[in-house]
């Protein structure tokens, strides 16, 4: 059996609105509801829908012989079911079909299972209760972790969670001479499975499509098809992992991308001996050619695939530490604003706007961040925590004597 | 006594302190009855009538007069590029920049022609204005009669030394900031070379302190005999009472100004992580704009004091005295700062200050912690019982108000009047 797996990453984060030394003591929502809102409303508009339709004609065309599968971060599905109740439908709609599967992640599209287990086991249980009251009971079998951020440690923690498989990068560096498309096992417990992004092909979907000055362009799907047959027979699995906003965000609907999308299956089936699973479905049936090691973790973002564009500088270094630095203060605390807020904190993408790495060339990441530099970014977000220590101080104070003492 | 001043900016358009001093020297110059016949590049219209004033932007001049070619032919030299100026600001700096790297800046024919009309900012065309500054300068003192010429820094120093050719009136130039307090010991050479003849075509030299007038003697060769000392005063003394409120437990210590060289910003980030390891109740404040904000946010990651130190950017109107408000201590800690009128505007907001022996302030006021800039040690300590010895900051609150009522432009005024009729006398 030789098979495609799409799995598509949904995810918006809580952005912060500008919020400054003054406000601090005083206002304590963090939140830009008024960005959040219409950038929510702006990709639902020219991605979750479209593409949400699509796929669903798509799965009723090949009657479930074409499948995909979603993680949408918890971040994500709290502004679904606040700004886009029509999206979040169309989505339970999708997994009723039976065809689309869901995996879990850290409810606030965390980075903590870099640093606490603890933390992480919160955000995935808050997930998986999250998954299960918006889809029907649904539990995922799978798992992914923000960003794909996976090391042999991690891929420990996921099994103890009991999960079957996690996805990852296809990290060059990993790999080494060995191809990502076949089923690996996590180095400490052989247990969990480990599907590895071919970024390759995954790429050129999601990062070159659009592009004119590539050689390539345009991408059709006769010449994607030629690309899939020219994986030796040996190799069995394909995975295609993208960001879902791939799909009329940050490629346009005037790149053709649905069109591409509309008949890659048709290509697939005729000139192909591929078909199209679920992470779960690959690895029931799957063979597996060993063990994988990452002894560090790695990411999929930028060419480095490591963890760089949200760790490392400076900036970066410290508002994580200041953040975790609260962790026990925080779960004593039984207050649902409290909760939210440090769930939303921990977003990755606030550690990804310090990012220096491009500052220079002031190009990507510039892209997708609100502020005009890093260093903005750092300054908002440390005014933002510096408010919520001083709520979390007025809230420990308040608290019974015996459990003050445990923090 | 008629005196021709000319300045570069005049309230309420200002973006410095140059403009704050002239307007209190003008108003004192009234008080004592002196008539100031004051020109800047670019008027509003809504500039508080002390004065007979001369919008340059208006002025005609008349190119049949012959040694007004003299006067040009010396300016050429102006016209050169010039990357360092004074109060720019870093997104006009920026702009500036990108204008000079991208663009020759070439000799404008409109300098020449019978009108030209003055931005009056301290942008990129800044040599060229300067110089046609001192070519309307010159048809001025033809005009207007006077008895003595009043210069304010090098941007009209070319204007004092053109309308002193024309009148032969003696030169008075008044110092308030050098080349080398703003950029250290990497000075930009045309601004020095102005400078510099400016100080040296005076009949006299007026510095803003003492430590002004040092550097005046050291590195511009004036000799000490023709330079005199006039310090900045406080427009109101008056204690402002301000409604705002502060919304956080700990204390306040605020640093506020350009975010430069000059101003030394790391010496106060290095001070306020000794006071947070001692002490974790403390916020720490720095307020403003400039070409180390960056550098300043990454040392402040890097110590690990990222939640107890912020940035507000820069500020203005209401925010700033918000700011002086709710803090606790003020610190100055200029590497160079020939007056400094922060520290005052501080006291008169009944906060306790701290500044640096480096700035010119401190010759005046006596009711403040001085520490050498580079003591981030002696700074730290400073903050440290400020903050913690109540009877400390009680007294310098107390006295400092006292001495601000010293410090008027009346007095500084009529110091000022002495020097023109003894310079004239000469």
């Amino acid at each position: 059996m030789r098979t495609i797996c799409f799995y598509f990453q949904v995810h918006q984060p809580f952005r912060i609105k500008p919020y400054r030394f003054f406000d601090i003591g005083e206002d304590h929502h963090y939140w830009d509801d008024y960005s959040n809102r219409s950038i929510m409303r702006k990709v639902a508009q020219k991605c979750y829908i479209p593409m949400n339709n699509l796929l669903l004609e798509m799965i009723h065309k090949y009657n479930g012989a074409f499948k995909v599968s979603f993680s949408i971060s918890g971040t994500c599905l709290d502004q679904l079911e606040a700004y886009a109740p029509e999206v979040l439908e169309s989505f339970q709609r999708l997994v009723a079909t039976g065809h689309v599967e869901l995996l879990n992640e850290t409810d606030g599209h965390a980075l903590c299972s870099l640093k606490s287990k603890n933390e992480f086991h919160n955000m995935v249980k808050s997930h998986q209760e999250k998954i299960k009251r918006l889809f029907h009971g649904y539990q995922p079998k799978v798992f992914r972790n923000t960003e794909l951020i996976y090391s042999d440690n991690i891929g420990e923690m996921v099994a103890e969670l009991g999960y079957d498989g996690i996805l990852t990068e296809g990290a060059k560096h990993v790999l080494g001479w060995k191809s990502p498309n076949y089923v690996y096992q996590n180095s400490k417990n052989p247990n969990l499975k480990v599907l590895l992004k071919n970024f390759q092909l995954s790429d050129d979907i999601a990062f070159r499509f659009g592009n004119r000055t590539w050689a390539d362009y345009p991408l059709t799907t006769d010449k994607f098809v030629n690309w899939i047959n020219a994986i030796p027979q040996e190799e069995e699995v394909l995975n295609l992992f993208m960001d879902y906003e791939t799909f009329g965000e940050h490629q346009w609907a005037e790149t053709g991308i649905f069109e591409f999308m509309r008949s890659l299956p048709d290509a697939v089936f005729k000139h192909t001996n591929f078909n199209f699973s679920t992470p779960t479905e690959i690895l029931k049936g799957a063979r597996t050619v060993g063990k994988i090691s990452v002894p560090t973790p790695i990411s999929w973002a930028d060419e480095e695939r490591d963890l760089t564009a949200w760790l490392g500088n400076d900036l970066q270094d410290e508002a994580f530490a200041k953040l975790y630095e609260l962790e026990d203060q925080v779960n004593a605390i039984d207050d649902a604003e409290i909760q939210r807020d440090w769930k939303y904190l921990q977003t990755s993408d606030h550690f990804y706007y310090m990012c220096t790495k491009f500052f220079s060339d002031g190009d990507i990441h510039s892209y997708f961040s609100p502020y005009e530099t890093p260093y903005e970014a750092f300054i908002n977000y440390m005014n933002v925590l510096s408010d919520f220590i001083l709520r979390l101080k007025e809230k420990t104070a308040a608290l019974p004597k015996a459990k003050k003492k445990k923090i | 006594m008629k005196v021709l001043m000319f300045g570069w900016e005049f309230p309420p358009h200002i973006s410095g302190g140059l403009g704050t001093a002239c307007y209190g020297l003008v108003k004192g110059l009234a008080h004592h009855n002196q008539e100031v016949i004051f020109v800047v590049p670019k008027l509003w219209g809504d500039e508080e009538p002390l004065a007979d004033f001369v919008n340059a932007s208006d002025v005609v001049i008349d190119y049949r007069e012959n040694r007004f070619k003299k006067i040009w032919k010396n300016l050429t030299y102006l016209e050169v590029s010039s990357f360092l100026v004074p109060y720019l600001g870093p997104e006009e700096f920026k702009k500036y920049t990108d204008y000079t790297v991208h663009d020759r800046m070439d000799v404008d024919e409109s300098v020449f022609s019978n009108k030209f009309e003055f931005s009056g900012k301290y942008g990129k065309d800044l040599m060229k204005e300067v110089s046609r500054y001192a070519l309307v300068a010159s048809q001025i003192a033809k005009e207007k009669k006077h008895d003595v010429i009043h210069a304010h820094d090098w941007l009209a120093f070319p204007a004092g030394i053109a309308a002193k050719e024309i009148s032969g009136a003696p030169l008075v130039a008044h110092v308030h900031a050098t080349e080398y307090d703003r950029s250290g010991e990497s000075v930009n050479q045309p601004v020095y070379e102005i400078e510099r003849a400016g100080m040296h075509a005076a009949d006299h030299v007026v510095a803003v302190s003492q430590l002004t007038k040092n550097i005046i003697i050291n590195k511009y060769g004036v000799h000490p005999d023709k330079i005199s000392v006039l310090h900045n005063a406080v427009l109101d003394a008056s204690i402002i009472k301000s409604d705002a409120t502060k919304k956080v437990p700990e204390k306040i210590v605020t640093f506020l100004g350009r975010i430069t060289y000059q101003k030394g910003p790391e010496y106060f980030v290095e001070a306020a992580r000794k006071v947070i390891q001692l002490d974790p109740n403390v916020r720490f404040v720095m307020a403003g704009s400039g070409d180390l904000l960056n550098k300043m946010v990454v040392r402040v990651a890097e110590l690990g004091i990222g939640t107890k130190f912020h940035f507000t950017g820069f500020l203005k109107g209401n925010d700033v005295d918000e700011m002086y408000a709710i803090s606790d201590v003020y610190v100055m800690p200029s590497v160079s700062e020939p007056f400094g009128i922060s520290p005052l505007e501080a006291v008169r907001h009944n906060t306790p200050v701290i500044i640096s022996k480096q700035s010119g302030v401190a010759e005046v006021l006596r009711n403040a912690i001085k520490v050498d800039f580079w003591d981030i040690d002696a700074m730290a300590d400073a903050i440290f019982a400020l903050l913690h010895y109540d009877g400390m900051s009680k007294m310098f609150k107390e006295l400092g108000s006292e001495e601000l009522k010293k410090l008027k432009w009346e007095h500084v005024a009529a110091k000022l009047v002495k020097i023109y009729q003894d310079t004239v006398k000469k």
